[in-house]
């Protein structure tokens, strides 16, 4: 016992020790994956790799290169070697959608505290965005034959999804937003539900959405003639907006933004004596949030290249409230890693468990009804890590923790009196 | 347009009282929940679910036992609605002390969460249970009453239409108004519809006047949850049909009706469950008529959700309720 607490001394204290653990883990489980046929367990451990690297004691901006690099070179290069390479980067690029979604839910709910249910609706939004110009569907409400629009316009669409959804967050929160935060719940619920009937329902009297039958063969984006349509492509484009996302939330956290954001969470009325306007502090955290899902709602419908109202139920919803809350409601690396949970125990968990016991019931050995299967027991499992999370760890896994401020910066002099967290927010700091 | 419109006036209006009473009950339990403890009890939509399965599941029971023909039908329709209620009261109950009275304490969001979690899991179990019984998860109800019979509307004047009424209707007016007056005069003439007055006005004080706040507590969720379920039966009757994901919509339509009536106000909520009830039935027999087949009854769930947001905005205390100010 004595000896572990020695190991796990000198880990902690010995950099040298720590960068040897990472390497070798990174290095065995990437062989693991190279090697191995199909291994989901290699793969997993790959990405935990990330985690670990998370409890280094290095300084942020070597963990940050130390990341890159296993993100942009160990991953997709270990996962190359087998031919179940397209099924593992599926499962990194969902990884990264519900990563950065989560991530724009955790503005709302955990940096701003006010509780969306209907988060799915603005994915929908920035979905439908691109599907509707990327189809021929718009030439039923737009004359001139200019329909579907090449894949070069993707990438000009990411920005216009998140745009859109950035509006429709807005929409939603000016009525919503001037009532408690128990009734918000509810009428974020309805409005997830009320966005999924219109757009099962759009299809007359002009046909928009084309209804329950969805929108088929969207155009794959492009750059520079190059055409993306596998996963292990994908992988790179989503990367490439989540580190943006990731970028954006961690500097919002520390923001004069980001600390009204709190401040209205912790309490509105003192907040807002203390001269923080609490209804556009709110309207820019929904329209944040909204606008990381649009934007990864263009990239989900580009990869799919066929959408409709299905993708978009509640059910998605509470998936990433899960995310948020299991990781950690307000903490960056909580969500990312309660995210990147639910993912694969969604994806891969759950499907790879319904197979093992198919498998056994089908040679005889237990008999396992149908009712029973793990991967229809999603709701039970959201359900009860939801209440378990609630009572026994309301922080999450990784807690957030707030920066502290060293005392001399705070009560140095009247100068540095704009440190102090609870200032009034102008309006040149709104990043709209 | 107008013509026909008021053609179907009939119908809609006693199809819309049905429904109506229905949300009505419903709304009571969600009222009652959140004037003691300020919690919108999320799973009490999926208490009305399991009501409507466990009414489902003992008639089936009786039907085994050959009883039915033996009792008359409102005998055995008024057994399978007390003990439904007396599971969802025990669910309630069951409820409450697992998964919220541990976060009492604890910020709103998190006891929401907590509430939205026992949602969720109600659903599933439910779900395993009618999956594993019967092999679908979706019921087929046999009918205690399936007569029906006409009111001549027409007979009094032309522009009417004649309505339709099933006999389980006018079951569930009669339970319904029993329901409810027994609720009004529990509340508001016995001792222990006292305390629940008082625990709602003020937690602390009650319970340095010697009431067992706990208690009080408990037993509001269980008349709640009781209440919920009981209707579960009445719908499943009316309706024919139930699966695991029916109290989803209509736990947020009846939320709707307890905010309409002023959140915390029990006849609010009544009066709010039969406006909600008829505008949703017309909305959907009406406005494919009114908007020339462009928007038909597929929209009506967007006309209630409407209806609450309308309400929020402009009236959040609802029609019947005070305005609370906010202490600091």
């Amino acid at each position: 016992m004595s000896k572990l607490d020695n190991m796990r001394h000198t880990l902690r204290e010995n950099k040298l020790a720590q960068i040897i653990l990472l390497v070798l883990f990174t290095l065995v489980t990437a062989a693991a994956v190279y090697l191995m046929e199909r291994s989901v367990t290699a793969f997993l451990l790959l990405l935990a790799s990330l985690l670990l690297l998370y409890y280094t004691s290095f300084t942020n901006g070597i963990k940050w290169i130390i990341a890159l690099v296993l993100l942009l070179v160990v991953i997709p290069f270990a996962s190359s070697g087998g031919t179940s390479y397209d099924s593992y980067m599926e499962v990194a690029t969902q990884c990264g959608i519900y990563v950065a979604m989560a991530l724009g839910l955790n503005i709302v709910v955990g940096f701003a505290g006010l509780l969306d249910m209907g988060f799915v609706a603005f994915f929908a939004v920035g979905a439908y965005t691109y599907g509707i110009f990327a189809t021929d569907q718009a030439n039923n409400f737009i004359s001139g034959d200019l329909f579907p629009l090449s894949g070069g316009t993707f990438w000009i669409f990411i920005l216009i999804g998140g745009f859109m959804a950035g509006i429709f967050g807005i929409l939603l929160g000016l009525p919503v937003l001037r009532v408690k935060g128990d009734y918000l719940a509810i009428v974020t619920l309805g409005f997830g539900e009320i966005i999924r009937i219109i757009f099962n329902n759009l299809e007359k009297p002009v046909n928009i959405t084309n209804g329950a039958m969805g929108l088929s063969s969207i155009q794959p984006p492009d750059l520079f003639g190059f055409d993306f349509t596998f996963p292990h492509q994908y992988y790179f484009i989503v990367i490439a907006i989540l580190l943006v996302v990731i970028f954006a939330v961690r500097r919002l956290e520390h923001s004069r933004l980001g600390r009204s954001w709190k401040a209205v969470r912790e309490n509105e009325i003192a907040a807002q004596s203390m001269g923080i306007p609490l209804i556009r502090t709110k309207l820019i955290a929904f329209a944040i949030g909204a606008s990381f899902s649009g934007m990864m709602g263009v990239v989900f419908a580009a990869k799919q290249t066929f959408i409709d109202p299905t993708s978009f139920t509640l059910i998605e919803s509470t998936t990433i409230l899960v995310m948020v809350v299991l990781g950690g409601m307000g903490s960056v690396p909580g969500v990312i890693l309660g995210a990147s949970l639910v993912t694969i125990l969604n994806l891969q968990v759950l499907t790879e468990l319904t197979n093992w016991l198919n498998q056994l019931s089908m040679q005889g050995i237990i008999e396992v009804p149908n009712a029973l299967s793990p991967s229809k027991m999603q709701r039970f499992i959201f359900g009860m890590i939801l209440i378990l999370v609630a009572i026994f760890r309301p922080n999450g896994l990784i807690a957030a923790k707030n920066r502290k401020i060293p005392k001399e910066v705070v009560t140095g002099g009247p100068h540095q009196h704009h440190e102090v967290p609870a200032a009034p927010i102008s309006a040149k700091t709104s990043p709209e | 347009m107008f013509a026909s419109i008021l053609q179907t006036l009939p119908q809609v209006l006693i199809d819309g009282l049905a429904l109506g009473a229905i949300y009505a009950v419903v709304a009571l339990g969600y009222t009652m929940v959140y004037g003691i403890l300020e919690l919108i009890n999320f799973a009490h939509g999926e208490i009305f679910m399991t009501g409507a399965f466990a009414g489902t599941s003992v008639l089936l029971l009786f039907q085994s036992f050959g009883w039915l023909g033996n009792l008359p039908a409102w005998v055995s329709y008024v057994l399978i609605i007390f003990i439904a209620m007396m599971v969802t009261g025990a669910l309630g109950v069951g409820i409450e002390r697992v998964a919220y009275r541990p976060l009492r304490k604890a910020p709103k969001l998190i006891s929401l969460i907590s509430a939205f979690g026992v949602s969720f899991v109600l659903q599933d179990l439910v779900r395993f249970i009618a999956e594993l019984k019967t092999g679908n998860y979706i019921i087929s109800v046999p009918q205690l009453f399936d007569g029906r019979f006409t009111l001549g509307f027409s007979s009094i004047t032309a522009m009417f239409g004649n309505a339709t009424v099933k006999t389980n209707t006018i079951f569930i007016f009669i339970v319904a108004i029993v329901l409810m007056i027994g609720l009004d005069i529990f509340v508001n003439r016995t001792k222990w519809g006292g305390a629940m007055r008082a625990v709602a006005q003020d937690r602390e004080t009650a319970s340095l006047m010697s009431i067992n706040v706990n208690k009080v507590i408990l037993l509001t969720f269980f008349i709640g949850s009781a209440l919920g379920g009981s209707t579960g039966v009445l719908f499943a009757q009316q309706y024919g049909t139930i699966d695991p994901y029916i109290g989803f919509i209509l736990g947020l339509k009846a939320f709707t009706a307890a905010v309409l009536g002023g959140i915390g106000n029990i006849r609010g909520a009544m009066f709010g469950g039969i406006v909600i009830g008829v505008l949703e039935m017309f909305a959907s027999a009406n406005l494919g008529i009114m908007t020339g087949g462009n928007f038909g009854a597929e929209y009506k769930d967007v006309f209630a959700f409407a209806i609450l947001i309308v309400v929020l905005i402009f009236k959040p205390e609802g029609l019947f309720g005070k305005a609370v100010k906010e202490k600091v």
